[in-house]
């Protein structure tokens, strides 16, 4: 059946349709919410597709499902309910221009659907959508007999072939509206209180006071998460600085933060972290570890692709003495278990070693919404448990 | 022609310019009774469409705005257990009557009266994240149950529910099944004249086009903060035509630029952007 031919096809495409939302689905189909195919769209979608980001999956699936298919049974029905008011002469129903009558042009019709095999989506002769012909929806010929659909749109198909929601996939990467969405779930993890009143206490404190009100608020809580961002910047990050700049400004906007901390360096840490690259201004990395309170996240972002001996030896090669780049990292590791790394790289190109070294470390995401969104509940659990 | 429309469904309003697909799932989500959730860049005619319903079926609308403090059982009813405390500290009133104490919010409202209503929960997002779950039940059935009373207020007629987000956070899955889901995408160029034109019908037709390039081209510049959206957009040709910008100062300059970018940083960006 075709449609659990689209059902399929929306999960093979990631999106998880489950049988509460089906049924629902085929509860509008009985209701009559999608007499034709424009319909069938619109209301598929917005039955089975519960976020924008998955509009574009569901356009793949809807147009591998019903690109080549018959004529839908729906659209027959209009038709036959169409021809009989023709026929009882409704003039509500024009005669399109090259024919002398409405015999005639019934006549046509049918002997075209006769020799129609399939659905049809453009073009000058044949019943369907987005066409010339004189008989079907969505398409260009003014006079004509409009089918099912609505007039002046494109055919559902088409447009969900013309994939326009591609851009806002949450697979690909996004704008900072996208990463403050991602980041505000890290405000799951605070205790987000208020100053409130606490109901149970105020009547038990009334009553102790003999009838005598006294108002019980609870004590505020606060937010607790520190937020610390620590970004590799030059080198093979030079492509990616519009990135990094856009998810930094995006947690620098949020204030949901008791504090936001930025750090930046190149390749690794070594003994230095800087504030400003340009100024100079700096901080000893053993202090900035040093500070690290249980309150405090880190995301990493780099790329963690560098020669292995900048990794290995001390101060990326510059020192001859003290710890490796990875020595720092692992001391970040072992002060908190509350870190991630993003790679602004796809995972295609993480096969390297550096990258091997630092996964074996931090948890590694992708640089996008969805890399943001997993590496952030990573650090829910990481608090939970 | 065929499909016209049945009683009781939604076809837009002459001044709520809706594309098909829109009318589609507000049609979907009242034949199923339903709610709507209505996602959208801001300034896409979110919160208006509510009222564009209520106005186009000729049923009553409320609104109950979230906050960040909001509570899901607020908009069911709430308690005043201080009023109570204290009429019984003064002996005003009839403190055994737990009914005076009980007001309805304004789902709970939508739940009692005999009529259809529309109901707008503007800004879901606004309230902790465990809100829509809180709610899961009442919008399924809707239905809710009074503590203080041990009574059930059941709704004679399934109210139009229409939620708004601005997706600041994420809504829970088992809330998101429940619900008919619209991304309201901008309007592209074309529909926006036909949503200017019923706002601002008598523009001259030079000044209209020249706005819409710069507006489009700044929508499309990489990197800023806040796109501005229709809205902002109806503002700005207010003014412009109020003012009498000449249509050549649209090209060189951008005009009055403060009521498209709210954010310093877009409006530096748009300066170095021309240079």
């Amino acid at each position: 059946m075709i449609l659990e031919r689209l059902l399929y096809n929306l999960r093979s495409q990631g999106l998880r349709v489950g049988p509460a939302e089906w049924l629902d689905f085929l509860r509008g189909l009985e209701a009559g919410l999608a007499e034709d195919m424009d319909q069938l769209y619109w209301f598929s979608r917005a039955i089975l597709v519960h976020d924008e980001g998955g509009y574009d999956a569901f356009d793949v699936a809807f147009s591998a499902t019903f690109k080549d298919i018959d004529l839908p049974p729906q659209l027959k029905d209009a038709l036959v309910e169409w021809l009989s008011q023709a026929r009882e002469g409704n003039p509500a129903v024009p005669v399109p221009p090259g024919f002398n009558s409405l015999e005639e042009m019934l006549a046509e019709l049918k002997k075209r659907l006769e020799q129609q095999k399939g659905r049809h989506d453009g073009g000058p002769h044949w019943v369907g959508t987005g066409g010339t012909s004189p008989f079907g929806n969505s398409g260009r010929n003014d006079q004509g007999i409009r089918i099912g659909g609505t007039g002046g749109g494109r055919g559902a198909v088409q447009v969900a072939e013309e994939r326009r929601w591609g851009a806002y996939r949450t697979d690909l990467t996004l704008d900072i509206r996208d990463f403050q969405v991602a980041l505000g779930m890290l405000r799951r993890l605070q205790r987000e209180g208020r100053e409130q009143l606490s109901i149970e206490r105020t009547i038990q404190r009334t009553a102790d006071n003999g009838g005598e009100i006294e108002l019980v608020n609870e004590r505020e809580r606060v937010n607790k998460i520190k937020l610390v961002l620590l970004m590799d910047v030059g080198g093979s990050m030079d492509p990616h600085s519009a990135l990094v700049s856009r998810l930094f400004s995006a947690a620098k906007d949020m204030k949901i933060f008791k504090s936001l901390e930025s750090w930046y360096f190149h390749n690794c840490p070594y003994t230095w972290l800087y504030k400003d690259f340009r100024t100079y201004e700096r901080k000893a990395t053993a202090e900035v570890i040093a500070s690290l309170s249980p309150e405090h996240r880190l995301i990493w972002v780099g790329d963690a692709s560098m020669a292995p001996w900048e990794l290995t030896s001390s101060a990326g090669g510059f020192g001859d003495q003290g710890p490796t780049g990875l020595d720092w990292l692992k001391r970040f590791a072992a002060k908190t278990r509350h870190a991630v790394w993003l790679n602004p790289d796809p995972p295609q190109y993480w096969d390297h070693p550096t990258v091997s070294a630092i996964r074996a470390t931090f948890p590694m995401y992708p640089l996008t919404v969805e890399g943001l969104k997993n590496a952030v509940s990573r650090l829910r659990r990481t608090a939970a448990g | 022609m065929i499909p016209t429309s049945p009683p009781g469904t939604f076809q837009g309003t002459s001044r709520y310019i809706a594309d098909d697909g829109l009318l589609a799932d507000v049609n979907a989500a009242i034949v199923l009774g339903r709610p709507l959730l209505v996602k959208g860049e801001p300034g896409t005619g979110k919160t208006v469409l509510a009222s564009a319903v209520a106005e186009a079926l000729g049923v009553p609308f409320t609104v109950w705005s979230i906050k960040s403090t909001s509570k899901a059982i607020e908009g069911l009813y709430t308690y005043d257990v201080v009023q109570r405390l204290n009429d019984a500290r003064f002996g005003e009133g009839d403190v055994r009557n737990v009914r005076r104490y009980i007001r309805l919010g304004p789902l709970g409202q939508a739940f009692s009266t005999s009529q259809r209503v529309v109901v707008l929960i503007d800004e879901i997002d606004k309230a902790d994240i465990e809100f829509p779950n809180d709610l899961l039940r009442e919008l399924d059935e809707m239905a809710f149950y009074i503590h203080e009373l041990d009574e059930t207020v059941r709704a004679a007629h399934r109210p139009i529910v229409i939620i708004t987000s601005n997706a600041e956070k994420e809504l829970p899955d088992a809330f998101l099944r429940r619900c008919v889901f619209h991304y309201i995408a901008f309007p592209d160029r074309e529909r926006m004249r036909r949503i200017v034109d019923v706002h601002l019908p008598e523009l001259p037709e030079k000044l209209v086009e020249a706005a819409f390039s710069r507006f489009y081209s700044l929508r499309r510049q990489d990197g800023l903060r806040k796109k501005p959206s229709t809205s902002e957009l109806i503002d700005w040709l207010t003014v412009l035509a109020r003012m009498g910008v000449p249509v050549e100062d649209l090209v060189a300059k951008l005009p009055y630029a403060g009521i498209l970018l709210k954010q310093e940083a877009d409006l530096a960006l748009s300066e170095r952007a021309r240079r």
